[in-house]
């Protein structure tokens, strides 16, 4: 097993985790503020909305994320009328079933630690007279964030493994490479090139949220 | 000159009369005690003058303005002004933990536009130093002990420059030898004539700094007067049952 060969196929690896990063990102830059949304219309006082809310997330989170890429990539041209409006490019399908899965798991999140923000909060807020975008932008937010970050951090790792499912709607990405790898040089290497990528990359995600954390200890 | 008027005030949880027939008033710069046994509805009587929690029937005057009359609240905005005139101080504190003590401090009047920026940062200078945590400013909340965290709160609540000023049950969650350096405090401010209306168990404290005391028993006031009266000759036998206690 020569260097040479594992950089012949590291190249076209990297070249498919751009597609993995790409997805990755705009995933979590899209589903944190939706999710964010969620939670507001979930805890709402508004009846018929938080219901809404509560049912868009039992489907999202009730039914496999393969299932919903499979549904959006093959299932939507196939609605009768306005199915050939729905073709749509595979990465942009797989990034919209992304956001709107993941939207709704971090929607609990955020909801579980809004849960944890003291009532006492909210008090001390209106005693001194904050109206109610200050008391949730100044005092609820910061302290909802740091009670949710670890498990932000924890989603997040599992979003970078999740976007393997990018193989089953033929999106080229790293495993697509490493598995084209395996079958054509018969060996076991590509895997092992496609772990180690998933790993500096989850690593990464790691050190990332680790630091955000500290910073937000307020001691 | 009379800053609170509380008239028969009535209100009930779920069917049980937490407040009965409430009748008060309170002077400018007087403190009055409300003491009384847990679940008396000192605390609830409270919350109700800042509109924590709302009254069924009866009326609030604050300053001579109407916050609730016979049953009826004065719009929101009108609220929001009357209660403005008011800080609380709580048991448990409600600092912000995710602001420095200084941060603590200049967040509402900076928020609020109450003086420039600069006469803020004089002032919570000041009232730091007033309640001798002028080297913790730039602490948080978590690195102070309970009774430096009461101290932040009730400078916090002069930030706003209020013209009463609530406290329920501030040394409650306190460890005794604590409470103190609050009561200190709060001594000093009664001395500089701020208008205080204090929920206490502290019976020395309602002994010695207030002007009047309520003492209050299941939803009513049963008894009210100078400090004198009520620990001296308490007339009911509620009161003398209470007092007996302590």
């Amino acid at each position: 097993m020569s260097i040479q060969y594992i950089f012949s196929i590291l190249w076209p690896m990297l070249e498919g985790a751009k597609a993995t990063i790409l997805l990755f990102l705009l995933a979590i830059i899209l589903s944190v503020p939706i999710g964010f949304l969620l939670t507001l219309a979930v805890t709402s006082q508004i009846r018929l909305l938080a219901w809404i809310a509560r049912g868009y997330i039992y489907v999202m989170r009730g039914t496999p994320l393969l299932l919903q890429l499979l549904f959006i990539c093959f299932g939507l041209p196939l609605l009768p009328v306005v199915g050939k409006y729905l073709v749509l490019d595979r990465f942009v399908a797989a990034v919209l079933g992304f956001v709107l899965n993941y939207a709704a798991y971090f929607a609990e999140i955020f909801r579980g630690a809004l849960l944890a923000v003291d009532k006492g909060q909210y008090e001390a807020s209106q005693v001194l007279g904050l109206n109610k975008w200050q008391t949730t932008r100044r005092i609820i937010l910061p302290q909802m964030i740091r009670v949710a970050l670890p498990a932000v951090a924890n989603e997040s790792i599992t979003l970078v493994k999740d976007t393997a499912l990018l193989y089953a709607v033929a999106v080229p990405e790293i495993l697509h490479f490493a598995q084209t790898a395996v079958n054509r040089d018969f060996t076991i290497v590509p895997f092992f090139l496609a772990g180690v990528i998933y790993l500096l990359m989850t690593l990464i995600l790691t050190m990332f949220f680790k630091y955000l954390e500290g910073r937000m200890k307020f001691d | 000159m009379a800053v609170i008027e509380v008239s028969k005030v009535r209100k009930s949880y779920e069917n049980i009369m937490v407040l009965k027939d409430i009748s008060f008033t309170v002077s400018k710069n007087e403190v009055v005690s409300i003491i009384g046994p847990s679940g008396s509805g000192k605390s609830t009587l409270l919350r109700c003058l800042i509109n924590l929690d709302q009254v069924n029937e009866g009326s609030i005057r604050i300053c001579e303005n109407d916050l609730v009359n016979d049953g009826a609240y004065s719009p929101l905005k009108e609220v929001k002004r009357i209660t403005s005139k008011m800080g609380m101080v709580f048991q448990s504190f409600h600092l912000f933990p995710h602001l420095t003590v200084k941060e603590n401090l200049e967040l509402a009047p900076k928020l609020l536009k109450k003086g420039s920026v600069l006469e803020i940062e004089t002032r919570s200078k000041h009232l730091l130093e007033k309640i001798g945590l002028a080297n913790r400013a730039l602490v948080y909340p978590e690195k102070l002990s309970g009774g430096q965290k009461q101290r932040v709160a009730i400078a916090r609540a002069l930030m706003m420059e209020p013209e009463i000023l609530l406290f329920d049950e501030p040394t409650s969650a306190l460890d005794p030898e604590l409470t103190g350096e609050v009561l200190e405090v709060m001594r000093t401010l009664a001395e500089e004539q701020m208008t205080m209306i204090v929920v206490t168990h502290e019976m020395e404290f309602a002994r010695d700094v207030a002007k009047k005391v309520l003492f209050m028993d299941h939803g009513e006031i049963i008894e009210s007067g100078t400090p004198d009266d009520i620990f001296e000759n308490p007339k009911m036998d509620r009161t003398k049952a209470f007092l007996n206690r302590w």
